[in-house]
């Protein structure tokens, strides 16, 4: 329990002297991609392996500093998703990539016991083998600030955040800086909402602190709902200490002494490792009453969602925490007035939340240098879809597409060719070819007519159907739509019944014309963020690939080549041999024909299985 | 006659949580994790004990997808159908299960309880796309005859 700013001075001396006496460490990733992959049971089996031949290895770092022991430590997700398990050896920074639980012995005995470098376990680009974390190509483009500690310290332990400077920012904040001060830091540092919108905080902290409502809240969305998005689940499974300093720094500025994280339910991982920080925090003295001897009281609760996507806009979200359905409000009052049990309430993202210590450290004016002056800062990409890296990345704002995908994505996967990027997804647009060289930040890409959103990047190659797309985005909100304003209730659903159409081959002429009518309509008059936004995909797709669109409707063709209904599978009469293999085997009995002459596929019956063109010795059927 | 319920599990965990109204989500996700789904009997007996009315409860019970009235089976797989998934062919893994365990949209559960199949939105294992999760544990870069093999398994483990 530290009961004044010595004693957490001291601590954060002790502990960074003992986490620098570890001489040597290995960090492997707990994030839940390489849990699923086996990241757990390697790092049991390093441990046990290393205890077995006499080397000392501590898992959880200690006051007195140890010389002679291996820092064994579960990390934060590194990103490199797509390469786990990953073990980072400290250091010489080396990582080795896709670890089985056959290279531990290998490990101990080659790189722990003689320092040896094992080459196969490296990632090779070609014919470069990288034995750095920070050589590989996937890295050396990014800018890891809000991640810094992701695969660097062990995600579970106070102490390790301690050690790397944690809660000096809150400590700052607290002695040294007034409320006002800290807001207009914030302010200065232009620092905006990283959970889509791009509101900037300092204005909304100052709008909170200028209430006279004493009771106020800080509240964290991390329903991190958007498809293809896994930022925030990072930080708070990689980082959730710098989290929290956020929210404490936050309540700090506008007075607040309660706070809420709000997860979703799908990340039961975050949820455990934050309730571990929240009861560290606690037990450490910098939770609760009369933190560090001053007059200022927080406790932050979790609150688990229950799978619903609109309990990511604000005034859904709050009525989740209150255990109600989690349906938005007319706005206003805005949730800086009436928010949580209708008190004063700051409502930032995770990602928001972790730049605060930052900036309080280093300064606005530092902030400022990264990245464009209307959106400064850095911003974390999710990563997926038809690419060969995928994973979590960190770049400054401002970064163009072309050098996420083609540099930090290491370009298409299995030789595709770039199609579009979809970004922002549900409420998101699609970029194309033309937008490569666009600057990503908040501006630049509302003017492009997609938006940053939570920062799922799903990039699809030229066998994607940009019309299915749209498809399955309007499908995902129709079903997550809450019901409760007409516009976005019935306007979705006719929207999904028109695409379904389409893609379905029975697309007809003013279809294009209806779902840009509907569109404009839903979007001007839905009651929230989800159902103003939920015509964007059809509206960006539209814009940019209208031409698919039309191949769609009028000539019943898909170019991509995936809407399965418009798949036509035909029998060259040339070819076929009249062996009837293929009527025999087709399911629903499309195929005629006499023995020795030419089979046909009667169209109106074939369900497009492909069964028959697997089957059929002289590839007498094709697809077109 | 039916059976008369055992609260005492019900209570146990309501006293945990707290009984506030503000707690209805919580309390609601501590009967599920204990039944694996929302028993019928649970609705007047916790209106009861928070002082809210069976409808408010009723109504958060039925807006958020995690809470089932119905029964699950011991298993519940999701398939992952998030955009990342989708274009990396999450469905051929959907329907692969669903025609192995004679399931279909509208019946996700096996009549022996012990499979259920749904489909989730997005579970941020983006970087591993398709994925599925058998009762939270996920499963990387799935395929169908992936799929058919850990349904061989988890049959062994009935």
């Amino acid at each position: 329990m530290l009961h004044n700013r010595e004693e957490l001075q001291k601590a954060r001396q002790v502990y960074a002297e003992a986490l620098n006496a570890e001489e040597k460490k290995i960090l492997v990733c707990a994030g839940t991609g390489c849990v699923s992959s086996g990241s757990l049971e390697i790092f049991d089996k390093l441990t046990q392996l290393m205890q077995e031949k006499g080397i000392s290895c501590s898992v959880e770092l200690e006051q007195e500093p140890h010389h002679d022991v291996v820092g064994m430590k579960k990390s934060g997700c590194h990103g490199f998703c797509e390469m786990g398990p990953l073990i980072r050896i400290e250091p010489q920074g080396w990582l080795y990539v896709k670890v089985k639980p056959e290279d531990c012995e290998e490990i101990v005995e080659k790189t722990i016991s003689n320092g040896e470098h094992i080459e196969r376990l490296a990632y090779q680009k070609g014919k470069t083998i990288c034995q750095k974390q920070d050589d590989i190509p996937f890295y050396k483009k990014q800018t890891r600030l809000v991640l810094n500690h992701c695969g660097h310290i062990d995600a579970n332990s106070i102490k390790e955040y301690l050690a790397v400077g944690g809660y000096s920012a809150f400590e700052k904040a607290l002695f040294d800086m007034t409320a006002d001060e800290i807001i207009t830091e914030i302010s200065e540092s232009n620092l905006r909402g990283r959970g889509g919108g791009g509101f900037p905080a300092g204005r909304k902290w100052a709008q909170v602190k200028r209430q006279t409502e004493p009771q106020k809240y800080v509240v964290c969305n991390g329903d991190e709902g958007d498809p293809g998005a896994f930022m925030d689940r990072s930080i708070m499974e990689g980082d959730p200490h710098s989290l929290l300093e956020g929210m404490m720094i936050a309540a700090l500025s506008c007075g607040a002494n309660e706070g809420y994280i709000y997860v979703r339910a799908e990340y039961p991982m975050a949820v455990n490792r934050l309730r571990t920080a929240i009861a560290q925090a606690k037990e450490a003295g910098l939770l609760g009453n009369n933190i560090l001897g001053t007059e200022f009281s927080f406790d932050i609760h979790i609150s688990r969602g229950a799978g619903a996507f609109v309990c990511g806009e604000g005034s859904a979200l709050t009525a989740s925490i209150e255990g109600k359905r989690g349906m938005p409000r007319v706005k206003p009052p805005r949730t800086v007035e009436h928010g949580l049990f209708d008190k004063p309430t700051v409502l930032n993202n995770v990602e928001t939340y972790a730049n605060v210590p930052l900036i309080i450290n280093k300064g606005a004016a530092w902030y400022k240098t990264i990245g464009p002056e209307n959106s400064p800062g850095t911003k974390a990409f999710a990563l997926t879809g038809n690419i060969v890296n995928t994973g979590l990345i960190e770049v400054p704002m401002g970064t163009t597409l072309r050098e996420i995908i083609f540099e930090i994505g290491g370009g298409m996967r299995d030789g595709g060719e770039f199609k579009a990027v979809q970004i922002g997804g549900p409420s998101g647009g699609c970029l194309t070819k033309d937008d490569l060289d666009l600057p990503l930040d908040f501006d630049s890409l509302t003017k492009a007519g997609a938006m940053i959103g939570s920062g799922g990047l799903v990039v699809m190659d030229d066998k994607t159907c940009m019309v299915e797309v749209a498809r399955f985005f309007m499908n995902f909100t129709q079903n997550e739509s809450c019901g409760k304003c007409v516009p976005c209730r019935e306007g979705t659903k006719r929207m999904l019944a028109i695409l379904e159409r389409i893609v379905n081959g029975e697309g007809e002429d003013g279809d294009i014309e209806m779902l840009l009518e509907l569109a404009d309509t839903i979007s001007a008059t839905a009651l929230c963020g989800l159902g103003k936004t939920a015509a964007f995909p059809v509206v960006s797709t539209i814009k940019s690939f209208r031409d698919e669109y039309e191949a769609h409707i009028y000539q019943k063709r898909c170019p991509a080549g995936a809407c399965q209904k418009l798949k036509q599978i035909y029998i060259v009469p040339e070819l076929c041999k009249g062996c009837s293999k293929c009527s025999r085997i087709c399911p629903v009995t499309a195929i005629s024909g006499k023995v020795k002459e030419p089979f046909v596929i009667d169209q109106s019956k074939c369900i497009k299985c492909g069964a028959c063109i697997e089957s059929c010795p002289f590839h007498a059927i094709k697809e077109a | 006659m039916k059976q008369a319920f055992d609260f005492t599990a019900v209570d146990k965990i309501i006293d945990e949580i707290g009984a506030q109204p503000s707690s209805i989500i919580a309390i609601l996700q501590g009967i599920q994790e204990k039944y694996r789904y929302l028993p019928q009997e649970v609705f007047p007996y916790m209106a009861e004990r928070l002082g809210v009315s069976e409808a408010r409860i009723y109504s958060v019970a039925t807006f958020y997808e995690n809470f089932s009235l119905e029964p699950k089976g011991k298993f519940v797989i999701k398939v992952c159908d998030g955009t990342a998934c989708h274009v990396r062919k999450s469905i051929p893994i959907l329907e692969r299960l669903r025609s192995d365990l004679g399931l279909s949209e509208d019946k996700a559960t096996t009549d022996d309880l012990g499979f259920t199949v749904e489909t989730v939105s997005c579970l941020g294992a983006c970087g591993l796309a398709p994925v599925l999760t058998v009762n939270d544990k996920v499963y990387p870069a799935m395929t169908p005859d992936k799929a058919s093999e850990l349904l061989e398994q988890l049959k062994e483990e009935l």
